[in-house]
């Protein structure tokens, strides 16, 4: 009963970055790049998608660790979620990402997987999971977008033809943290904003990041603006260990006294990208601290949501954890 | 015929079973059918030894299939496709069927290894990422004289297990913890153990097993064998 068999693939472990990088452009769309593969060996294993190559990244020591820079934080995208949730800076003046990791999945999940993998995983539908040719797929459909579609973990803002939502942790408190994605490939580095890092589907319906065929996330950069903020995550899911949110808030704030300074907030698993609340943030920033106040964020919040067949409780959900997003930080 | 024969020995001898066997079959076919040559079949398992592709002899650069892999602390010498999960190395060619292939898709914990003292699912670690790092399954736990483990004796005294199919992921996991944190408090060990599902929920009667195995005799909860008693 040997049923884990993937399919055949060419194995390459490159241990410097630079033979990463040079690999990652020489084979393009054929270079699967992997992380730990705890997202990767299931799309293998089920077929639904197949790869020539893959490229594993985890040999890289290059890639693994925190970096203190400049008061911010350097996190090496092969930086395990273990690691980061337990190391003491990260913990001390991050905690919100710390939590965050601390929350993905189940203990040897994240034993094995990387900060990188995490902010690169694939959408979340079981439709699209399927293998169905839907429109991520490269088809003209939504079978969760229908009257009869299972949509109660999907989208409510932001969704295009497609509903599925962003399933990383991390990405919600990197996003908050006003993180930086260091991306390479032959051409060279580029930094790209995490809030820009992830694509909605109205840009571009098949990815989920910016990254191009032969590019490769190395590192995400946490500036030191929110280092020591108040912080708040919530992540609710069905079960508390290995699954997904349902809605999920990380959030940051600026306190001088009972007004609220600056606030940033994300919720994740409401939209195919990490949702900036932007409509909160501004009507929090110099603000008393009061429920009048988290009220009006609350609401503020759900704006434009479009709730579909069986997912009307996220409106309600979401609007409680930004309220008490701001009263427990 | 004869030709899909010849496949089926050559596959056998490299210890792949029978869904592999399936799936290897359908690629040669698909291969037959798409070259309208045999000759392939060749390279396919044959001379493929040398590199890890299975169109070509060698990948430039793609990793070697005879790896040394250290296992419960001996060096173990094995053929290993680049595709082998850890669980199917140890089960099919190592030999060590303690370790449980369950859900196979990291959902369940059954797999349960350590790699350098740290929890991983076997069934999603490719083999070929443990070059250089030592794996311990439950084999590799026995003291030198076979005796248990202390986590294996504490579970065998607090009934721990009730079928026994999720156990050996939950003392490999129960040991890691206890490595790294030697007298976790039950809700320690509930937030570490919540990787390893339990079908028969004997969640608490391996809780009462770790805090036995460290010392935390007050921890241990007999409560729902009362409440039965109270039905």
């Amino acid at each position: 009963m040997l049923k884990d068999m993937m399919p055949h693939f060419d194995l390459y472990q490159p241990n410097t970055l630079d033979a990463a990088v040079d690999l990652a452009g020489r084979l393009g769309t054929d270079g699967w790049l992997l992380g730990a593969g705890q997202d990767s060996y299931d799309w293998l294993k089920n077929r639904t998608k197949r790869t020539p190559a893959v490229i594993e990244l985890a040999g890289i020591e290059a890639l693994k660790g925190v970096r203190e820079v400049d008061g911010g934080l350097e996190i090496g995208a092969l930086t395990t979620l273990t690691e980061i949730e337990e190391h003491p800076v990260v913990r001390e003046r991050f905690r919100v990402l710390s939590l965050a990791a601390g929350r993905v999945a189940s203990p040897q999940i994240r034993n094995a997987g990387t900060l990188g993998g995490n902010l690169c995983q694939d959408a979340r539908c079981w439709y699209y999971r399927y293998g169905v040719d839907c429109y991520r797929a490269g088809g003209n459909m939504c079978y969760a977008d229908t009257p009869e579609g299972m949509n109660r973990e999907h989208a409510i803002l932001g969704a295009s033809r497609c509903v599925a939502v962003s399933p990383s942790d991390t990405a919600t408190a990197v996003v908050a943290l006003e993180g930086v994605m260091v991306i390479r490939s032959t051409k060279g580095e580029r930094l790209v904003p995490a809030a820009d890092f992830f694509v909605q589907p109205a840009i571009n319906i098949q990815r989920m990041t910016v990254l191009e065929p032969g590019e490769i996330l190395v590192a995400v950069r946490i500036p030191a603006k929110w280092s020591g903020a108040s912080y708040y995550f919530e992540k609710i899911a069905d079960r508390a260990a290995w699954d997904f949110a349902l809605v999920s808030i990380a959030a940051v704030f600026v306190f001088e006294g009972d007004l609220i300074k600056d606030a940033s907030m994300v919720c994740g698993a409401v939209a195919c990208v990490p949702w900036v609340l932007k409509g909160s943030q501004d009507e929090l920033r110099g603000q008393p601290r009061t429920a009048e106040t988290s009220d009006k964020a609350a609401w503020a919040a759900v704006v434009g949501a479009k709730p579909l067949h069986y997912n009307h409780f996220k409106l309600p959900l979401m609007e409680n954890l930004v309220r008490r997003a701001i009263r427990e930080a | 015929m004869a030709d899909l024969k010849g496949i089926n020995v050559v596959t056998t001898t490299l210890a792949v079973e029978s869904d592999a066997r399936r799936q290897s079959r359908r690629e040669f076919i698909k291969r037959v059918i798409a070259s309208g040559a045999v000759a392939s079949s060749a390279s396919f398992m044959g001379a493929g030894l040398a590199g890890c592709s299975p169109r070509r002899a060698t990948a430039a650069g793609a990793v070697e299939r005879l790896l040394s892999i250290d296992v419960n602390g001996q060096l173990r010498r094995v053929d290993v496709l680049p595709q082998e999960t850890l669980a199917t190395t140890l089960r099919y060619k190592l030999g060590l069927t303690g370790t449980k292939v369950a859900c196979d898709r990291a959902e369940c914990g059954a797999c349960t290894v350590m790699i350098n003292d740290v929890t991983h699912y076997g069934c999603s670690t490719l083999t070929h990422s443990v070059r250089g790092r030592k794996v311990v399954t439950i084999e590799g736990l026995r003291g030198p004289n076979g005796e248990l483990h202390p986590v294996q004796q504490a579970f065998v005294e607090e009934l721990s297990p009730q079928c026994g199919f999720c156990t050996p992921g939950q003392v490999v996991a129960a040991v890691a913890l206890l490595k790294k944190n030697p007298k976790p408090s039950r809700e320690e060990a509930r937030h570490a153990m919540s990787g390893n599902l339990c079908r028969c929920a004997a969640y608490d009667n391996y809780l009462n097993g770790i805090m036995r195995a460290c010392g935390n005799h007050d921890q241990i909860s007999h409560q729902h064998v009362e409440m039965n008693h109270g039905v």
